[in-house]
């Protein structure tokens, strides 16, 4: 029965924010303007192709990302907050820890459709070969936007609770943040520049990260409700 | 029952016990702890310290909440960028309620915003919004209502509506709290009243035999105490 509850807690708060997504579009089009603007700028900035642009490609690509995600962090709990109609979704039957999966679904969906969208145009603008294993490159940056809103999510609800809530998110999330973007550009790396290695040592790395920060919220989230 | 928020007492040695189908106003100067003990009894927090019992069962060290419980609190628990009808909706999906249509539009139009049901929330006055959030609280057919300062916002006629839907609460058996700092209305709703001031009970009584005049000099008493910060 409280399963029951929890799953349907889940299903409706992730489909009222797409709804709502979809009707205001702020995360959408916030985050895809910041990483046009970024693959744009460093279009024109580095010129024709080189082995330097090569090189710097993973980590302009998961830069981009990086800083699109926490754009669109702001936006999860930011609309929970002018009515409190976070109490509502935690009073509502079901574990309230269906809230956070719900939430962080959500950011997951909108990071994997930014990235869709945009690591085509990077490969186009920044004029890089188009990867032979794209289904890998497809799994590095799935595994790397849900490390990003694992962390994101818990701090966003964290901060969303506090007075300055945006100086938490941005002064705490980046540290915690730095080993799955590490993890992730050398993956990407791996990938794309010949001569390296194998991605599949940086894979298991990020697959140990998501598994560690899919748990860590879920057993601290009652705790961090109350704090 | 207590709760502390780290090494900050928010309420001490709370007892108090309801019966069935009875309204408790409480009242008190603000940060008493009045709005902490109301989300302890909603299921929102858990009591650091002692125990809670509703509706006879005990309830776990952990927080939960009961769709028998409907919450008032000072915000609408409503978002703005949805119609009244789309919130209602997607709480009554929310608490795995059938025909959530249905029951939205049953209970807009016991508030009087039938007629407003598809306007979005955020151009709804501070008196609809309030009806809206009251909708919402009555949506699941709560056993127990919460209340906190529930007039605020409210015009004439949505304080008389307000009053009919308690009586109608009262009148099915249904328990109310409610927070408030004005003497008629805790006079018209409650059969019973609990002073709170720093996190405990400093007075408590039947209302039965108890006069308004007397009610406002007993809180007239505690602010003169120097307990009563703000009325």
């Amino acid at each position: 029965m409280r399963e029951a509850g929890t799953i349907r807690k889940f299903w409706w708060i992730l489909q009222k924010d797409w709804t709502m997504e979809m009707r205001t579009k702020d995360r959408w089009v916030a985050m895809m303007a910041f990483v046009l603007m970024t693959v744009f700028l460093f279009a024109f900035a580095m010129g024709s192709p080189s082995a330097r642009i090569s090189a710097a490609f993973p980590g302009i690509l998961w830069m981009a990302f990086l800083f699109a995600g926490m754009i669109g962090m702001k936006t999860i709990f930011g609309h929970e907050m002018p009515e409190e109609t976070l109490t509502g979704l935690i009073l509502a039957p079901g574990d309230r820890t269906a809230v956070y999966l719900a939430k962080m679904a959500g950011s997951l969906i909108f990071m994997v459709l930014v990235e869709a969208a945009s690591t085509p145009i990077f490969f186009a603008l920044l004029q890089e070969p188009w990867p032979k294993r794209w289904g890998l490159l497809a799994l590095v940056l799935t595994l790397g936007a849900l490390g990003f809103v694992e962390v994101g999510t818990l701090f966003s609800m964290i901060g969303a609770q506090m007075p300055s809530g945006d100086l938490i998110l941005t002064t705490l999330l980046i540290p915690l943040e730095i080993p799955v973007m590490i993890t992730a550009v050398q993956a990407t790396a791996d990938m794309l520049v010949r001569g390296r290695g194998s991605p599949w040592l940086w894979i298991h790395g990020l697959m140990g990260y998501d598994a560690i920060f899919m748990a860590l919220p879920l057993m601290l989230y009652d705790y961090l409700w109350e704090v | 029952m207590g709760k502390s928020i780290g090494d900050t007492a928010i309420l001490r040695d709370i007892s108090l016990t309801m019966a069935p189908g009875t309204s408790l106003a409480i009242m008190g100067p603000n940060g008493a702890g009045k709005t902490t003990l109301l989300r302890i009894l909603s299921g929102l927090w858990a009591p650091s310290q002692g125990e809670l019992r509703r509706f006879g069962a005990r309830v776990d060290k952990e927080a939960k909440s009961d769709r028998r419980i409907g919450f008032l609190g000072h915000q609408s628990f409503l978002y703005p960028a949805f119609s009244a009808r789309e919130n209602l909706m997607f709480y009554a999906r929310l608490w795995g309620m059938g025909q959530p249509a249905e029951h939205a539009a049953a209970v807009l139009r016991r508030v009087g915003l039938g007629w407003s049901q598809d306007d979005p929330i955020r151009t709804f006055s501070r008196g609809m919004l309030q009806r809206a959030a009251i909708a919402r609280m009555l949506l699941s057919g709560p056993e127990l209502v919460l209340l906190d300062e529930p007039y605020t916002g409210l015009d004439f006629a949505g304080r008389q509506l307000l009053d009919g839907v308690l009586d109608e609460i009262k009148g099915a058996g249904r328990s109310i709290v409610m927070i408030s700092h004005r003497v008629d209305e805790v006079m018209r709703i409650a059969d019973a009243v609990a002073i709170m001031d720093r996190g405990q009970l400093t007075w408590w009584s039947d209302l039965s035999a108890v006069a308004p005049e007397y009610l406002a000099s007993v809180c007239q008493d505690q602010l003169d105490a120097g307990g009563w910060h703000h009325s």
